[in-house]
């Protein structure tokens, strides 16, 4: 189970920017996470969007960038929803009180 | 002096009798050409030192006055002129010249010629001496380094070659001697029984005198640790060995300790040394027993303690070059300071670099060593008690991880395979996996610092109710991270950092976290029960 940096691409989706995540969500995800936040963003979407369908990983460096992006979004009023987690990282977002303050969006996260 | 002088006087006065006098504090110059002269010599009170000193000219002995030995001696000999050699307004010879062959007396061309020769003489007289002084100084000096050479050999030659290896156990030595050689030293004596003494010790003096001493002292102890089992009879029987040949004013401080590496008991006696020092889980504490140092009196009883070193625990044996090391300041090292250290520090080979660099630092940069400086440090490995399988399950896997960031996923990886023929389900499983990468990566930050050369350690344990991970780390004096529970509304407020949720994912993932050890090599052990709990999961 190597490290496996995080990879970001962009979608649109009914007017929401997705941060579609491919890798692991660690101290060395920051740069990839954030520039594709400043880029989702932009263009005011009426959400934001992290799917973590690809993600395997999640450490604590992980959800303080994720509470880091959190704090940016509500600055400016933009929803944050978080989707394809997995069933131990739902439970995490839960733990953290992460999921009092963002959509966690039911689906086919765990494998 | 004489050399110098005896030329000049047969070239200047042929057939005239002359005696050479000393100056203050020379050596009389031997009278070989005139054996029936003995040198004169002038005390530094004697009036004729000064005069001779003042005079600039040569003078004439017989119509001198002066209270003065010296001058008396002179005129008993026959002297008629002398001539003061002075050089920088010091007397450093006289040429004493008797009367002349011709029985006239000394033309004033002669006393000139005279008076020019000792102004040339006297300042070449002076290099000579110089150059003399200087080659029985380096000659001392010498003597002195090979006597510093000797006391080196002999006390090295009496330290131990190679530590004992002990299973379960760090035993490290350090010894290092101040450059005018002091009278430590130290010893690890394995028994027969399997047990280990060790010991530390100073003679007082130094040099070649407290060599040999030490060297007697660790004899007998040798030879009474082997035979003996009680470590105050080994302290009274070597002070009875010791006491009818020690020199006066010497005697020896020795820390003598017995230790059953299989239990820690650790059993000790004191023989006015400074104390060792042990730290255990609730911090360090000095390991007292009384007693007289060895060599001062026959008779004397030594109290021996005992004490039982925990798993994780480790003792400081040391001599007294530590604490009484000064800085630029003339202030010491002293106790408080070495037992901060030895807080802040795991132990062993760690503990030994800490204390000589902690030292380093207060001595100042190129400070000279002004004693021996030893220590011999023990620790027990931290989790070794966990070996035993009744109680603590089996082992299943140990590894150590270099610090390195991202090694937590090598972490999780070998401890899901450690686990996988456990039972436990896949979302205790998961949680286990994610307290593990936590508590390893606060391991490789906060303890090893994420230095390459301080690995983290993983043991995983299994028995019939529980899974078991301790992550210990080697890390130096670094405090536990701030236990901040983490508050999420005050963290999007930006009145929290972001960070501080993996102490907080631990506690919430496992059914209990414990810290064992203290701030200096930490174990955490994540414990999961098989069954039961409170899962909160689907």
């Amino acid at each position: 189970m190597a490290t496996r940096e995080l990879e970001v691409t962009l979608q649109e989706r009914d007017g929401m920017s997705v941060l579609a995540l491919h890798g692991d969500v660690n101290a060395s995800a920051e740069e990839a996470l954030q520039s594709a936040y400043v880029e989702a963003t932009s263009g005011s979407p009426r959400a934001v969007v992290l799917d973590f369908g690809d993600v395997d990983y999640i450490n604590s460096t992980g959800i303080a960038l994720i509470v880091g992006l959190l704090a940016q979004a509500r600055a400016r009023e933009v929803e944050v929803r978080a989707s394809g987690l997995s069933d131990h990282y739902r439970e995490i977002f839960e733990i953290t009180r992460l999921a009092d303050f963002m959509t966690i969006e039911e689906g086919d996260g765990d494998a | 002096m004489a050399a110098l002088t005896r030329p000049f006087r047969r070239r200047l006065l042929r057939r005239g009798r002359a005696a050479a006098a000393a100056g203050p504090g020379e050596r009389p110059a031997p009278a070989d050409t005139a054996p029936e002269q003995a040198p004169i010599e002038i005390a530094p009170n004697d009036p004729l030192l000064a005069y001779f000193q003042a005079a600039g000219e040569a003078v004439d002995i017989e119509e001198l006055e002066l209270d003065s030995p010296a001058l008396r001696e002179l005129k008993e000999a026959g002297v008629k002129l002398a001539v003061p050699l002075v050089s920088q307004g010091e007397l450093i010879g006289v040429l004493n010249l008797g009367p002349r062959m011709s029985e006239q007396e000394y033309s004033s061309d002669d006393r000139k010629l005279l008076d020019n020769l000792a102004a040339q003489a006297a300042p070449a007289l002076r290099v000579g001496q110089l150059v003399r002084e200087q080659e029985a100084e380096a000659a001392t000096r010498q003597r002195f380094e090979q006597e510093l050479e000797v006391a080196r050999l002999i006390q090295q030659n009496f330290l131990p070659k190679q530590l004992p290896d002990l299973p379960g156990w760090q035993v490290a030595a350090y010894y290092r001697p101040a450059r005018e050689v002091g009278g430590d030293f130290y010893d690890v004596i394995p028994l027969p029984d399997g047990r280990v003494a060790f010991v530390v010790g100073d003679v007082t003096d130094k040099g070649v005198p407290a060599a040999l001493v030490m060297s007697a002292t660790r004899s007998v102890l040798r030879a009474s640790a082997t035979r003996l089992v009680e470590p105050g009879v080994v302290l009274e029987r070597v002070n009875e060995h010791l006491c009818p040949d020690m020199p006066a004013k010497m005697f020896v401080t020795c820390l003598y300790g017995v230790l059953d590496p299989k239990t820690g008991l650790l059993r000790f006696a004191n023989a006015g040394h400074d104390l060792p020092y042990v730290k255990t889980a609730e911090g360090v504490i000095e390991l007292r027993a009384r007693g007289m140092p060895l060599g001062l009196m026959p008779g004397m009883a030594y109290e021996e303690k005992e004490a039982v070193l925990q798993p994780g625990d480790s003792v400081l044996l040391h001599s007294d070059g530590v604490v009484e090391a000064h800085d630029p300041e003339r202030e010491m090292f002293g106790f408080p300071r070495l037992k901060q250290t030895m807080a802040g520090v795991a132990g062993g080979q760690e503990l030994i670099d800490r204390v000589i660099s902690e030292l380093e630092a207060f001595t100042g940069p190129g400070a000279e060593q002004e004693d021996d400086i030893t220590m011999v440090t023990l620790e027990r490995s931290a989790g070794a008690a966990m070996l035993s399988p009744a109680a603590n399950g089996t082992v299943l896997a140990e590894f150590d991880l270099a610090s390195e960031p991202g090694n937590e996923r090598e972490a999780i990886a070998r401890v899901e395979a450690a686990i996988a023929g456990t039972g436990l389900e896949q979302a205790r499983i998961e949680r286990l996996k994610t307290a593990v990468a936590e508590a390893t990566m606060n391991a490789m930050e906060h303890g090893s610092e994420y230095r390459a050369d301080r690995p983290v350690s993983i043991r995983v344990l299994g028995s019939a109710d529980s899974v078991r991970v301790q992550v210990s780390d080697l890390g130096g004096a670094r405090e536990l991270p701030e236990r901040e529970t983490p508050d999420l509304e005050a963290k999007l407020a930006g009145r929290q950092k972001p960070r501080g949720w993996g102490l907080f994912l631990i506690e919430q993932m496992v059914d209990e976290a414990r810290v064992t050890g203290d701030e200096g090599r930490r174990t955490l052990e994540l414990v999961v029960r098989l069954r039961g709990g409170d899962d909160g999961d689907t």
